[in-house]
């Protein structure tokens, strides 16, 4: 045992293939030959998510992080890191910023992770069913200082001053909403929590309610204070039972220490809570549709104005804002609107917290600082795409939002950013596509999708989405004309323009983004009538070339619709009429005598 | 408890963060702090759980604490865990089924060893220290 040092090879599959190996033995080696073979420990752990830099080696307790580390380095490691206890420096990480500075000292060099944690600051940290560990990591320390130091315009100024923006998609500053409820007179006035989680692929507000759910309480506690409300209402989807459950935890546990309910801790200030699930209806993500569905009538967008901060739930001055947002706040009321407006861009401070998923290695979330670029989230955070292939594109904002090539890669991600190229930042989801998906059997999905969840008020949405769905589908078969790609566009814009919520006026927003974009793989589809991923079904065929094939059989005991026959080390063949093009049999052929065209 | 004032507010942080301390410097028992989001719970959480207290059964440790935790967002490496022995760097895992949690039991416990194969890191500082 007594094992003084560790040292970590990072064993990830990007560091595996640069060597890491015969890192491994070659530390080993010089461990045994310098004598402290029995003093350390060497292993080989999983990806660290740095891998451009790799291959990685970690030396513990000293947190020595070593990059692009070579065998001939090992010699110098051992004796300097281990037998000395001192840091290799032509070793350790620099960053770029402090590597142009030139003059830099060893303890200050910037912590190699690109991550900034301030909305999951205790995922992962603390037991969420616990009230004590969050108190303990300075919960409820912001409604404190709120309650006895601050007077609602205070909070108000300080949330001004941080430039926090809404982090449900749309990023409308948040003093603002909060400044226009808090400007209303009314005797009753409502905090709303929009919990209503509906893009597929995003998941960052159930991981925040789940991990953190005293943070989103304390946060709609503080904006009673501010605006003069107290009750608040967090709107949930009915899947989302972890997260309902620890929320109704934590609402118990608030209430038992007096951090909710009547006289919060003597200040003489009221608030308390209110749960109402949804039932899953995409549609009551927006605002509007949301407060109709809490008031118990069908989910259905109304007109803006009179927005909800003038006339919301049950017509009474309403804030609401998304998990996100509200997890934010206490560390703003902590820290200081000028802290918080020192991290990420000018336009949009702070952090966010991406979903990233797609064909990805290391998928999670991810909270980054505004600004940072798509190439930090994809290659040095995630690790660069799976199975090596090529990097396509991205799909950020779920079926509002849009695509982002290659070209964008260095492109700062914020608000404006974003929506400069086409996309938007949406509520979060970040969906990594290689060179196998096909840009039009993509944006079909979310075409699906739309015209599954519009609710159907509005005739732009209504019918919008439907027509642009089924000229979709005709390109896929491979039956579009020209004529199809200038109306997707007039019908795109027209929603744009007319659709009554976001929901409609943003559903065009993946087709007019991939035609902008991936104008050449439209094409290809109507001219040559070719999906060169081979994605769109109709217009793949599967075949055997006779030549190749050894009639094995594999391929028919495969296919799910038994299409394919032949007797045994016979050619086989594919009954094209009934094949359904699931692609079984040309993974399976281990002769690569099956062709996709 | 009951209702708090403000000061038996303050008192109470000042206590859990003197526990906290207390664990991470001097403290004796170990920590072993499993990620039990929807997340973690679908890769298999509860089998580790299940795993990790059989263990500790048969093993007759008595100094270890397992708690549940959030999300920590490696997804593609749940279940997580983060183990925290007195005198070794706190550790975490990924890809915890029932035979690694086992393996982190008679290897990290019991022998001081890292387990092979399944550290990774956490993704960022903890800002709430600072």
């Amino acid at each position: 045992m007594a094992v003084k040092n560790y040292i970590l090879v990072c064993g990830g599959t990007a560091c595996e293939s640069s060597k890491a190996t015969e890192i491994f033995n070659a530390l080993a080696a010089e461990a045994e030959a310098q004598g402290v073979i029995d003093d350390i420990q060497i292993v080989k752990t999983g990806c660290f998510g740095f891998c451009e830099k790799g291959p990685i080696v970690k030396i513990l307790p000293e947190e020595a992080f070593y990059v692009e580390v070579v065998p001939e380095d090992a010699k110098e490691i051992i004796s300097e890191s281990i037998v000395k206890g001192r840091m290799v420096e032509r070793l350790l990480y620099i960053d770029e910023e402090d590597k142009k500075k030139g003059d830099f000292d060893i303890e200050d060099i910037k912590f190699y992770q690109k991550q900034v944690r301030i909305v999951l600051r205790n995922c992962g940290f603390i037991d969420p069913e616990k009230i004590d560990e969050y108190i303990a990591r300075e919960g409820y320390v912001a409604l404190e200082k709120v309650l006895f130091e601050m007077n609602p315009d205070g909070v108000i100024n300080e949330l001004k001053e941080s430039g926090l923006r809404g982090r449900g998609g749309a990023g409308f500053p948040t003093w603002m909403k909060w400044n226009f409820t808090k400007g209303v007179k009314n005797d009753q006035k409502y905090i709303v929590c929009n919990a209503d989680e509906g893009d597929p692929g995003a998941y960052m507000d159930r991981s925040t309610l789940e991990g953190d759910p005293h943070s989103v309480l304390e946060a709609m506690t503080i904006a009673g204070y501010a605006v003069g409300a107290n009750m608040g209402v967090i709107y949930i989807r009915a899947e989302y039972p972890l997260a309902i459950e620890r929320l109704e935890i934590a609402i118990k546990q608030a209430r038992e220490y007096g951090l909710l309910g009547k006289d919060i801790l003597g200040s003489g200030f009221d608030f308390d809570f209110e749960i109402r699930l949804g039932a899953g209806a995409f549609v009551c993500g927006e605002e509007t549709a949301l407060l109709r569905s809490i008031e118990g009538n069908r989910g259905m967008p109304t007109p803006k104005p009179p927005f909800p901060a003038v006339e919301g739930l049950w017509g009474k001055p309403t804030v609401i804002n998304n998990v996100e947002t509200w997890a934010n706040i206490p560390m703003i009321i902590l820290k200081g609107g000028e802290w918080f407006r020192g991290i990420g861009t000018e336009r949009s401070s702070g952090t966010k917290v991406f979903a990233l998923t797609g064909k990805i290695n290391n998928s999670g979330l991810v909270e980054v600082p505004m600004g940072t670029t798509l190439r930090e989230i994809v290659f040095d955070i995630g690790g660069g795409i799976t199975g090596g292939k090529k990097f396509k594109a991205v799909q950020t904002g779920g079926p509002s939002g849009g695509v982002l090539t290659a070209d964008f890669l260095d492109t700062p991600i914020d608000f404006d950013e974003l929506t400069a190229v086409g996309s938007m930042m949406g509520s979060g989801g970040m969906i990594v596509m290689d060179e196998d998906d096909c840009m039009i059997d993509v944006v079909k999905f979310y075409q699906e999708f739309c015209v599954d969840e519009s609710c159907g008020k509005c005739a732009p949405c209504r019918i919008g989405t439907r027509k642009l769905y089924d000229i979709l589908s005709k390109i896929s078969k491979g039956k579009g004309t020209h004529q199809d790609l200038e109306n997707m566009e007039t019908i795109g814009n027209a929603m744009k323009k007319a659709a009554l919520c976001g929901l409609g006026q943003t559903a065009p927003n993946p087709i007019l983004s991939t035609m902008k974009y991936f104008r050449n793989e439209y094409l290809e589809h109507i001219d040559d009538k070719v999906c060169k991923a081979g994605k769109c079904k109709d217009l793949v065929k599967f075949e055997i070339d006779p030549d190749k094939c050894i009639g094995c059989t594999v391929c028919a005991r495969k296919c799910p619709v038994n299409c394919i026959s032949g007797e045994r080390k016979q050619p086989h063949f594919i009954d094209q009429d009934q094949c359904v093009k699931c692609g079984e049999c040309y993974a399976a052929c281990k002769f690569g005598a099956i062709t996709k065209s | 408890m009951a209702k708090m004032t403000l000061e038996e507010l303050r008192k109470l942080r000042e206590n859990k963060k003197i526990e906290l301390d207390k664990r991470d410097t001097e403290g004796k028992s170990i920590h072993i702090i499993i990620g039990m989001g929807t997340c973690g719970i679908a890769a298999g959480a509860k089998e580790s759980l299940d795993a990790f207290l059989e263990e500790i059964d048969k093993h007759n440790i008595d100094n270890v604490t397992v708690k549940q935790t959030g999300c920590m967002g490696l997804c593609y490496v749940e279940p997580t865990v983060e183990v925290k022995v007195p005198g070794m760097p706190d550790t975490i895992y990924g890809n915890v089924d029932g035979a690694t949690a086992r393996e982190i039991i008679t290897e990290h416990v019991l022998a001081g060893k890292l387990v092979d194969k399944h550290i990774f890191d956490r993704p960022a500082k903890d800002i709430v220290k600072e």
